[in-house]
């Protein structure tokens, strides 16, 4: 039987073959490398325009029912608390800080607000494995704590120093973090509460892609204000949460030796090995044995056939 | 037990029968032939044993305080330096000091090499009990520790260097239990488990490499995930895993020198001829391999720094630390095995061995808790948690111990095998 493909047909399937293989090449590329959810959100923090006032720091806590701190949050005492040589870092009772920095040749001290920078492809869910991390579509990295065995590798593998743990308790510890309010606010498309909570709009919530133009266009407005970067766009393969600063970012606590790609790839070269060496090492190291037992295995077979004879 | 070794000629237990022909039961064998006034009263003669007391005196509470109160009640509970001694040393150290028991195994099983047959069933051992007191201090450190089976049966997140190490430690334990196995079966008396296992050995052995090349290599990996916390001299992205893989060689091969000149020192009557005999002689030989092992990390290591261009580094504070390290781990150690080798000199290679243990002890606390946070500031643990990682150890020490004193790992079984 003759089988005729009509134009109509033909066009059709042409055009379903290209989809598919748009639409499958797409994810294969996606996997090599991951950018980022094209509408996963993001926060820009604008370091010229905070002025310390902590209601961030009070938003949060509330938010996430943590425990009231001994000071309360209009104490301005607590930018000068330092531990071990090092200012104030997020634990277990805040998700956020903001730090005061004493820049010299600037007329106001300049804050710094904490808090997990929600990595692209984050450090902390790449080391975990147990998958306790996820990060959603939406933009925020958040934590099961019910799968969670506390081996703190996150805690290693995060290069903002952001997951903290539970030492306190012994029958419940977990990781505890910023969750970009993931389950009470992001979830519906609604900021974060610091977001919100933020009376000088230093902080400002919307999709990553257009913060990172609205940070560009700041900069190129006022460029005697801002430093030409916004810290966060490239750095660890990029983070939701990006910075602009009047001063050169690490005057004002960033660490900017950190690798511009994603944690992920320094630990590739190991990860690739692994397949190599299951395969391998069976037959080369079964060769070795044959190789070395050979003389045995000869003296045995010539007994055998002298046995014979 | 010395004492009575000289008295009794049916002690030490080497056979199933005793002198008058009847069988010894597993409670004697276990009471190693004594009575019960008897085997205390050489327990409390022992100074080690009133030092063993006098650590778990402080250390049993204190590890029941963790348990209680949670690891912030005997650490300092940082969150900068999420990883302390029980890690620190507890896995990064014991992990490489057990490589003993892969080494020796692919010496003997694979490559046929008889003459090191005498010390196999020691290497085996020193192998298993470094793997599973790397896992009790795992557990001691592990925030939810009765979670331990969630990586391997509950929530899987293979892409993650750490579900390598928990799933190769696992089955590898499992592999070195096989492997000492045997030894144990004989002092029961239950061959058939013996033949069992001996059909699976090759199997075995080739399965412990690839777990150890993979596992001890992935301890090393696991740092890469902080590219930016380590000091660079101690932390090569491309090379950590070779790092860790190559150093565990020697450092496998000294443990079981100084394990096994601890025996012979002072476990002389559990020892048979034939591994007193032998052991001068596989010693140096030990040796041998230690140094060439050596200098092959050595050679990596300065492969490190020319690829990632660190020279500069050398010159500064942390280089001079750094060129220590290796200068009193690696290079001292590798020099008098050298030299033991060409002048046949037993006790200088023990003395190695002894250093090059330290070395690699002290290579992994620098690498976890020294150079790691070096542009923060240190941090000096708890001295509940020092306490807690000796008290750890000491119950390793005592079950070596007391393994040792009974199965036929130093000396053979006389009964039928």
């Amino acid at each position: 039987m003759k089988t005729t493909v009509s134009r109509r047909t033909f066009i059709k399937g042409g055009l379903a073959g290209t989809v598919a293989a748009t639409v499958l090449q797409e994810k294969k590329s996606q996997a090599a490398t991951f950018e980022g959810y094209p509408d996963g959100m993001g926060v820009l923090v604008d370091l010229t325009r905070c002025v310390g006032c902590r209601s961030c720091e009070a938003a949060c806590n509330e938010e996430q029912k943590l425990p009231q701190p001994e000071k309360p949050f209009d104490d301005f005492s607590v930018f000068d608390e330092m531990l071990h040589g090092q200012k104030r870092r997020t634990d277990e009772t805040r998700y956020t800080i903001v730090n005061r920095y004493d820049v010299p040749g600037q007329e106001h001290p300049l804050f710094k607000k904490v808090q997990c920078n929600h990595c692209q492809e984050p450090a902390c869910l790449t080391s975990c494995f147990v998958n306790a991390y996820t990060k959603t579509p939406e933009g925020a990295v958040i934590y099961n704590a019910n799968v969670c065995v506390g081996c703190r590798t996150c805690m290693i593998a995060c290069p903002f120093y952001i997951p903290t743990f539970k030492y306190s308790s012994s029958f419940s510890p977990r990781i505890m973090k910023c969750i970009f309010c993931y389950d009470t606010r992001l979830k519906e498309g609604r900021p974060p509460a610091c977001v919100e909570a933020c009376p000088q709009e230093a902080l400002t919530f919307g999709k990553r892609n257009k913060l990172i133009e609205i940070g560009r266009q700041r900069i190129r407005e006022t460029p005697d204000k801002y430093e030409d970067h916004i810290y966060g766009e490239h750095e660890v393969g990029g983070t939701a949460w990006m910075y602009l600063s009047s001063v050169p970012f690490d005057q004002v606590g960033f660490d900017t030796h950190v690798p511009k790609e994603p944690i992920l790839n320094s630990v590739k070269d190991f990860l690739s090995i692994v397949p190599m060496v299951l395969t391998i090492w069976p037959a080369l190291f079964a060769g070795f044995h044959l190789l070395a037992t050979r003389k045995d295995w000869l003296k045995n077979k010539n007994e055998d056939t002298h046995e014979e004879e | 037990m010395r004492f009575f070794s000289h008295q009794r000629p049916e002690i030490p237990i080497v056979d199933h029968i005793k002198p008058d022909g009847t069988q010894w039961t597993i409670k004697e064998k276990l009471w190693l032939g004594l009575s019960s006034p008897e085997y205390f009263k050489q327990f409390f003669r022992n100074p080690i044993n009133w030092l063993m007391i006098a650590i778990f005196a402080v250390g049993a509470p204190l590890i029941l305080q963790r348990y209680i109160y949670g690891l912030g009640a005997v650490t300092h509970a940082s969150n900068d330096y999420p990883w302390g001694l029980f890690l620190g040393f507890g896995l990064f150290g014991m992990v490489p000091l057990s490589a003993s028991g892969f080494m020796l195994g692919t010496t003997v099983e694979l490559f046929g090499r008889k003459d090191f047959h005498p010390i196999e069933r020691l290497a085996l051992l020193n192998g298993l009990l470094g793997y599973f007191f790397a896992v009790l201090f795992l557990e001691v450190d592990l925030g939810m520790w009765w979670r331990l089976p969630y990586p391997m049966f509950v929530s899987l997140g293979p892409a993650a260097v750490l579900f390598l190490v928990a799933w190769h430690v696992a089955t590898y334990l499992s592999v070195q239990i096989a492997e000492v196995l045997p030894a144990f079966f004989e002092w029961i008396g239950w061959l058939k488990g013996k033949r069992i296992i001996r059909k699976m050995v090759l199997g075995l052995t080739i399965s412990g490499i690839i777990l150890s090349t993979l596992h001890q290599g992935a301890l090393g990996a696991l740092f890469t995930y902080a590219p930016a916390k380590i000091h660079p001299l101690w932390l090569s992205t491309n090379f950590q895993w070779i790092h860790f893989f190559c150093s565990s060689i020697f450092a496998g091969l000294s443990m079981v020198i100084v394990s096994s000149t601890l025996i012979r020192n002072f476990a002389g009557w559990r020892c048979d001829d034939v591994f007193k005999n032998s052991l001068d002689d596989i010693t140096i030989k030990l040796g041998k391999g230690c140094s060439l092992a050596m200098i092959t990390y050595l050679v990596i290591k300065i492969v490190a720094i020319a690829h990632d261009q660190e020279w500069a580094y050398l010159l500064t504070g942390w280089g001079s630390y750094y060129l220590l390290e290796l200068a009193v781990g690696v290079v001292l150690p590798m020099f008098m095995f050298a030299f033991a080798v060409r002048n046949n000199m037993a006790s200088l290679a023990r003395f190695a061995a002894f250093i090059s243990v330290i070395g690699i002890i002290w290579n992994r606390l620098n690498t976890s808790m020294i150079a790691y946070n070096w542009q923060l500031y240190p941090e000096i643990p708890h001295w509940k948690e020092v306490w807690i990682t000796v008290t750890i150890y000491a119950l390793y020490f005592l079950t070596y111990r007391f393994i040792v004193y009974r199965l036929p790992i130093v000396y053979s079984w006389k009964g039928e095998k």
